[in-house]
């Protein structure tokens, strides 16, 4: 009765060959393909090169302004400008000022990204139940499986380099802001939707001037989920040769700088909060309307 | 001129997977608790025939549950009706492609919500141009045509609030004139003003009599209260179960209750609101009396008349001022008084 001792494994040759397989094939795949994607990626890479050199060459005073303005015109709150200011100010005066510029490069390239495939992403979930059941086991794949298990195909793929760094990011953020597109149309009030109908409105005028907006709320706090998600991710972005503060972890971790690792680790979390706080601020102020109620 | 009058033949919903399969036995006779404890199908509206006319308001009365809300959603193909045509300048809306469909929502029908279906994230003015918006108009000109009917239903200066901001009656208000903005021949009331507290009710009741006296447009108002619909109606169709069970004048109904069940409906009417003083003058008597009540007045105003003058009769003269019969006191309070048989 070995069968309730020992589990029927599958022979060890044939699991070797099993394994083998899989990686030969990818790897042919890899050799066949590589670099038509490495050239597809281009235009990314040499996008996101421009933006960090953006932002690195652009004196420092001028970029504080900059960023101010931005945290201005999301938040309208001076305590959040002051706050970033100081921040900002901090994190200059204790040497990090480049890095932290990579690491917003990253975030906002990719949170760029993450918003152009998955805003539509979720519109179409939205439209069938059929693609929802598809989409939805995929996406909680992309946000549980151990992100090191997806950095082996892209490393094989893209090697060690910004692009990979990136994809990596975005594989793990895109999710929350597909989920909530999604749910914030299929949330939108079944009765306007049949108002809109009435009025003779083609499936294309109701995505516009009805559904979208009427979820902007939701899709707004996807966004917010993906930066915060994004942001996460930097220190492993950083093992595949991301720049920027992750990279510095890394580091502290590799030689036990205690002090470097805090300063970094403190200096993302500082972007975090600024990045959250105005995000969250705007998207309150995206349904203001909806909640002046008639007393 | 066009005929704007709407034609609805023959027509069935059945609600459920299967619905077309189970015509056939309805038509048999199968009731609505055989058919749902049997298959799992609701039967909504069963065999409806109505005639609307063109420039009158159609009122189909009804109380929850009695298919209404689903019959008005026919007309303009919200729902799809599992038999039956709904013709409209001699085309069924039931057959029409998406893109002709598009259009005759567009262009011919205009539709007031029970929950006012207002987009919260628009302001008043934007809402009221949705439709032309939809259509495609430009957007000054929108304006313009959204301002002159939020002027007509009371609402200058609130065009740049949002609806939120505003009290159920006025947001109706808004419902209203997004649908008078879309210039449409037929316009869909669907319990518009059920959900409004009773003296806003009367109000908005009133601005519809107002506006429709000058517009004439073909209105199909679905109500459960029967004061409503002899106020507003010109033609009363009440349904129950699905089904029409009696159709005609709000005078017809009340005099001439088709059943028990109507009966029981208009026990309640105050008549002499109802009545119209031709139903019960008597003719070929001479125009001898010293008042007159022009014809088409109600039976209310008579009593007044008489009251007032001291008199016992009063002469009915039609708009030339010529005595076409009399009325007398008497005979006035006798059918302002609920019968006892009911």
């Amino acid at each position: 009765m070995s069968i309730f001792t020992e589990f029927p494994e599958m022979s060890r040759t044939d699991l070797r060959d099993l394994k083998k397989g899989v990686d030969e094939a990818f790897r042919s795949f890899t050799r066949a393909n590589g670099e038509a994607i490495e050239n597809f990626f281009f235009p990314l890479l040499k996008f996101l090169v421009w933006f960090e050199k953006l932002l690195i060459s652009t004196p420092w005073p001028i970029m504080i302004l900059v960023l101010c303005a931005l945290v201005w015109a999301g938040s309208r709150s001076w305590g959040l400008v002051v706050g970033t200011v100081l921040v900002l100010l901090l994190i200059g005066y204790l040497g990090m000022w480049e890095d932290t510029m990579f690491t917003i490069a990253l975030i906002s390239v990719a949170t760029m990204i993450c918003i152009v495939i998955g805003i539509p992403l979720g519109i179409v979930m939205s439209k069938s139940d059929r693609t929802q059941a598809v989409i939805t086991p995929v996406l909680d794949i992309m946000q549980t499986i151990p992100s090191f298990v997806y950095l082996i195909p892209i490393l094989m793929l893209l090697g060690i380099g910004k692009v990979p760094g990136l994809i990596a990011v975005c594989i793990y953020a895109v999710p929350p802001v597909v989920r909530l597109t999604n749910l914030g149309i299929r949330l939108v009030d079944r009765d306007v939707l049949e108002a809109a109908d009435a009025f003779g409105a083609s499936p294309r005028q109701k995505l516009w001037t009805v559904q979208i907006p009427l979820a902007l709320p939701n899709i707004f706090a996807g966004v917010n989920q993906t930066i915060m998600m994004a942001l996460a991710m930097v220190v492993v972005a950083a093992l595949i040769g991301v720049h920027g503060l992750g990279q510095q972890v890394l580091k502290a971790v590799n030689n036990q700088y205690l002090a470097l690792g805090m300063m970094n680790g403190l200096a993302i979390v500082a972007i975090a909060i600024v990045f959250d706080r105005v995000s969250q601020k705007y998207g309150q102020r995206l349904q203001k309307h909806t909640e002046v109620i008639h007393g | 001129m066009d005929d704007h009058s709407i034609e609805i033949r023959n027509l069935y919903k059945i609600f459920g997977a299967h619905g077309k399969k189970y015509i056939e036995a309805v038509e048999n006779g199968m009731s609505k608790d055989e058919l749902n404890a049997k298959h799992g199908h609701v039967l909504a509206l069963k065999d409806i025939n109505i005639h609307i006319p063109q420039a009158k308001i159609q009122v189909i009365m009804g109380l929850s549950g009695s298919g209404k809300s689903t019959l008005i959603r026919h007309i303009n193909r919200l729902i799809v009706p599992t038999v039956g045509e709904v013709i409209y300048q001699g085309e069924d809306v039931c057959k029409m492609s998406e893109s002709d469909l598009r259009e005759f929502r567009r262009h011919k029908t205009a539709m007031v919500f029970q929950k006012f279906s207002l987009l919260p994230h628009r302001t008043v003015i934007k809402n009221t141009l949705f439709g032309l918006e939809l259509q495609g108009i430009a957007k000054k000109e929108c304006e313009e045509r959204a301002r002159h009917w939020l002027v007509r239903v009371g609402l200058e200066g609130y065009a740049d609030r949002y609806p939120n901001e505003l009290s159920g009656g006025m947001q109706q208000r808004v419902g209203l004139a997004r649908a008078l903005t879309n210039d449409a021949d037929i316009l869909l009331m669907d319990e518009a003003f059920s959900a409004l507290d009773p003296l806003i009710r009367n109000d908005m009741q009133a601005i519809l009599l107002e506006l429709q006296a000058e517009l004439h447009k073909t209105v199909v108002f679905i109500t459960h209260d029967l004061d409503e619909a002899l106020r507003l109606g010109d033609r009363i169709a009440i349904l129950r179960d699905g089904a029409v069970i009696q159709q005609g004048t709000g005078q017809e109904i009340v005099l001439k209750p088709a059943d028990a069940y109507i009966t029981d409906f208009v026990k309640e009417v105050n008549r002499g609101r109802v009545i119209l003083v031709d139903t019960i003058m008597k003719t070929g008597a001479n125009g001898s009396a010293s008042v007159s009540i022009p014809s088409g007045s109600r039976l209310e105003n008579a009593a007044k008349l008489l009251t007032d003058s001291g008199e016992a009769t009063a002469n009915v003269v039609d708009d030339k001022g010529v005595s076409i019969g009399t009325i007398s006191m008497k005979a006035t309070i006798d059918a302002m008084v609920t019968p006892a048989s009911h």
